[in-house]
C-alpha cells in the first residue's frame, strides 16, 4: 500500500473538516467568575508543598554532613581484645572501690 | 464603536478587570476550535480554554504589544495545548486494533483505489484521530500545525517557542512516527 498517499489522504480529510468553534454558553462569564473570585489560601496545601521543596534542600546538606563526618573522624585507636575488656569492666568497681 | 485590543489591554492593567471579558469574547472561537485539535473530550477542550485565558490575564503585565494580542494569546494556547497533550499521554485510549467497520471500510476501499474515496469523510477524520492519537506530544504538534494547518517552519517555532532547527527535526521525527503507525495499522488489517 502507498502509505505516503495514504498519510496525503487523511490529512487532507482532516484539512477539510477543521475543528468547530462554537463556544458554550456564557463561557467568558464562567472564567471572569474564577478571574474575579477572591482567592483563597489553602495553608495546609501550602505547608505541604513546602516541605516537599525542602526535602531535596535537607537531603545535600545530610549527604554533605555525612562526607564532612566521615572525612574527618580519625580512625579509633585499636581496643584491647574481647576478654581483656570484659575483665577491665568487671573489675573497674573494684578499682574505684581500692582507691 | 468597539474598543482595540490596546484599549483593552490597557484598561485591565489599570485595574478594570472586567474589560477582560470584551477580550474573552472576542477570541475564544479561536481558542475553541484550537484546542478541540488536541483535545477530543469537551470538558478537556473547556479547561484547556479556560486555562489559557486565565494565563493571558495574570501574564498580561508581559505583553509588549509588538505583535497583535491575537497572536500572543494563540502562542499561549498552542504551547496549554501541548503541555495538555503531554501530562495526557499516558492515558491515550484509542488503539490501532479497535477500528470500526466504516474506518476498515474506508482502508479497504482505498487500497483497491487509492485515488477514489472522496466518500465518507467522517471515516477518514477517525482514522486520522486515531493515528494521532498515537503520536507522541511534539509530533502531534508539529504535524497538525505543519500538515493539517499549513504553517510555516517558522511560524511553527514562534507558536511553540522552539527553534527553527529543532521543529525540523522534530518535523522530521514526526513524519517518521506516522509512517511507522500507518504501516502498523495497514499490517494490523492485513492490507
Amino acid at each position: 500500500m502507498d502509505l505516503e498517499k495514504l498519510q496525503q489522504k487523511l490529512m487532507a480529510a482532516a484539512k477539510a473538516t477543521p475543528p468547530s468553534d462554537q463556544v458554550p454558553y456564557a463561557f467568558e462569564k464562567r472564567i471572569m467568575a474564577r478571574l474575579t473570585a477572591p482567592l483563597t489560601v489553602d495553608v495546609w496545601a501550602v505547608w505541604g508543598r513546602w516541605l516537599w521543596r525542602a526535602v531535596a534542600p535537607c537531603m545535600s546538606v545530610m549527604a554533605a554532613l555525612g562526607v564532612w563526618v566521615l572525612a574527618t573522624t580519625r580512625p579509633e585507636p585499636e581496643s584491647p581484645n574481647l576478654e581483656q575488656a570484659i575483665e577491665n569492666t568487671l573489675l573497674s568497681s573494684d578499682d574505684v572501690a581500692g582507691e | 464603536m468597539e474598543p482595540s485590543d490596546t484599549e483593552l489591554i490597557a484598561a485591565v492593567r489599570k485595574g478594570d478587570v472586567q474589560q477582560f471579558e470584551t477580550l474573552i469574547t472576542r477570541y475564544q472561537p479561536r481558542v475553541f476550535a484550537t484546542a478541540r485539535r488536541y483535545a477530543r473530550r469537551e470538558d478537556e477542550v473547556q479547561d484547556i480554554v479556560q486555562e489559557v485565558f486565565i494565563k493571558a490575564f495574570q501574564k498580561l503585565d508581559s505583553f509588549r504589544a509588538e505583535a497583535p494580542f491575537e497572536h500572543w494569546l494563540m502562542r499561549m494556547a498552542v504551547r496549554t495545548c501541548y503541555d495538555f497533550l503531554r501530562s495526557h499521554q499516558r492515558n491515550r485510549e484509542t488503539t490501532l486494533t479497535d477500528l470500526s467497520d466504516p474506518e476498515v471500510d474506508w482502508l479497504e476501499r482505498f487500497a483497491a483505489g487509492p485515488e477514489d474515496n472522496s466518500k465518507n469523510t467522517d471515516a477518514a477524520r477517525a482514522l486520522v484521530e486515531r493515528v494521532m492519537a498515537q503520536l507522541s506530544p511534539e509530533a502531534r504538534l508539529v504535524i497538525t500545525l505543519l500538515e493539517i494547518e499549513d504553517r510555516s517552519v517558522k511560524e511553527i517555532a514562534r507558536l511553540t517557542g522552539w527553534s527553527v532547527p529543532l521543529v525540523k527535526v522534530r518535523a522530521f521525527r514526526a513524519r517518521a512516527q506516522m509512517k511507522k503507525i500507518l504501516e502498523t495499522l495497514t499490517r494490523e488489517k492485513y492490507l
